[in-house]
């Protein structure tokens, strides 16, 4: 160096940068100015390429997914919106909790549900709140429902076939009255009036298809909504804990109840045996 | 997914003061499927013998009608009881007939000596390499959950009434932080003169 000094040749290192940090840290810092922002796989085509990753060197499957198995349900009916969840989180075949929360509440009039991995679900929906409550201060009213979802399906949308894994309910009640909406990872968003999602869901829609109707009233609701849990929580061995009943109403949502699944099947029992006993 | 979880099961077999115990829970699944919440998966072989088969679903059935035909024929022929020790000998060499082609069974024994009431427990791999501790021996899914529990609650000289209550205990809580075991549970306690039965009221989730 000193000889290009002598020499006069100044800025003779072009490559050398003024400050070799800055990109690193902005890089690397991306994240806090944009949560959507996520750092991505460090090999080129990660979309194609990403399966690699799932296995490990000697082929064998790795566990990168929790909380796989879930039952969730919501419908909507004349007195607005119910969900109902159950609370276990498995990773394989061990509970890894029991008392897990798989309704997120975005905000008093937005509720979220959770099935599929657990990480991807509680980051995106605090994601999603962040854009709600930020929509709510630029706008001065609060967030359709219909709005929400498709904030949520865009954004998990950009991560499509890089292994997001969630199936989620957003339900609301806003300027247009009670909604349900069903978004999950791989770009599917859609109204409707009755939902299950999970593994226990093929037993809580069965449930729920045979008790649903339009008039239901209050109490006859949260009932449906719970039996069906339970019903999933009983056959499905991934499924089971507590289940937690919410309403939606115009005025906001209410949490109705948490039920431990095992006083629920005895209690369920019970009343099996005393309906036959009458007869 | 190991075959040998397919149905899920959890097991555990205890020994005491001149007694034994072996408890099982009451699931047949396939995987996450919950069937039925009665399927047998211990075995009454003889007065103070009982045979545990965890693993997978049809070979318990298969491997039980064995075992029975093999000890009734032994005890006919040789005209004595046949003890703990040598229906575990017997268990051993039947599975590993099958060393390249095996039944997807870790059994356990546990009983009481026909003459000298010695409690006897042991268990052993597919292709019956067979351990015999002188405290517990764990079978199933929730293998893992069950030895936690059991190192922590066993003690040594237990009667059968602490002996209900340790493996009932080690039992329930080993299966609830398992998603493929439960259901209900069985818990046998075998004494000398007796043995006593009990269904356990477990989480149905």
């Amino acid at each position: 160096m000193a000889l290009a000094e002598i020499c006069g040749l100044q800025d003779f290192d072009t490559f050398s940068n003024e400050a070799p940090l800055q990109g690193d840290v902005f890089n690397y810092t991306k994240n806090f100015e944009n949560n959507m922002n996520l750092g991505l796989p460090p090999f080129p085509k990660f979309t194609e390429n990403l399966s690699h990753l799932s296995k490990d060197e000697s082929g064998r499957e790795l566990k990168i997914k929790f909380d796989h198995g879930t039952t969730t349900l919501g419908f909507q009916y004349q007195g607005g919106v119910v969900l109902a969840v159950d609370s276990r989180a498995t990773g394989g075949d061990f509970i890894g909790s029991q008392t897990m929360k798989k309704i997120v509440e975005i905000n008093d009039f937005l509720l979220g549900t959770l099935a599929g991995g657990a990480a991807d679900c509680v980051y995106w929906d605090r994601v999603l709140a962040k854009q709600c409550r930020m929509y709510e201060l630029r706008n001065r009213e609060r967030i359709s429902v219909a709005a929400a979802s498709k904030l949520m399906a865009n954004m998990v949308y950009n991560y499509k076939g890089m292994g997001l894994s969630m199936g989620m309910m957003i339900a609301g009640w806003d300027k247009r009255g009670p909604q349900l909406y069903y978004v999950d990872s791989e770009g599917t968003r859609t109204p409707g009036q009755v939902f299950s999602v999970g593994s226990g869901s093929i037993f809580a829609f069965g449930v729920l298809d045979a008790g649903y109707k339009w008039e239901l009233k209050d109490d006859e609701a949260y009932e449906l909504g719970r039996r069906a849990i339970y019903h999933a929580t009983h056959r499905d061995a991934y499924s089971g804990g507590i289940v937690r009943v919410y309403h939606m109403k115009s005025t906001g949502w209410v949490h109705i109840d948490n039920n431990d699944c095992m006083d629920l099947h005895y209690k369920y029992q019970q009343q099996k045996e005393d309906s036959l006993n009458e007869v | 997914m190991s075959i040998l979880t397919y149905n899920g099961s959890a097991m555990v077999a205890m020994k005491g003061d001149e007694c034994v115990s072996i408890a099982t829970d009451k699931r047949f699944g396939i995987q996450a499927h919950t069937v039925s919440m009665d399927f047998p998966k211990v075995f009454e072989m003889g007065p103070h013998l009982y045979l545990g088969l965890p693993g997978l679903a049809t070979d318990i059935a298969t491997v039980y009608e064995k075992l029975r035909f093999r000890k009734n024929l032994f005890e006919l022929r040789e005209n004595r009881q046949m003890s703990p020790q040598i229906f575990g000998a017997m268990v051993s060499n039947m599975l590993y007939e099958k060393r390249f082609g095996p039944f997807f069974v870790e059994p356990m024994i546990a009983g009481l000596h026909p003459q000298t009431f010695k409690p006897y427990i042991c268990n052993m791999d597919l292709i019956g390499c067979r351990n015999e501790p002188v405290d517990f021996v764990t079978g199933g899914s929730a293998s893992a959950q069950l030895f936690g529990m059991c190192e922590s609650l066993w003690e040594p000289n237990m009667g059968p009434d602490d002996l209900f209550e340790t493996t009932s205990q080690a039992l329930v809580n080993a299966f609830d932080r398992d998603a493929i075991s439960g259901w209900g549970a069985t818990v046998y306690i075998i004494e000398k003169d007796k043995v006593t039965t009990r269904e356990l009221k477990t989480r149905m989730d």
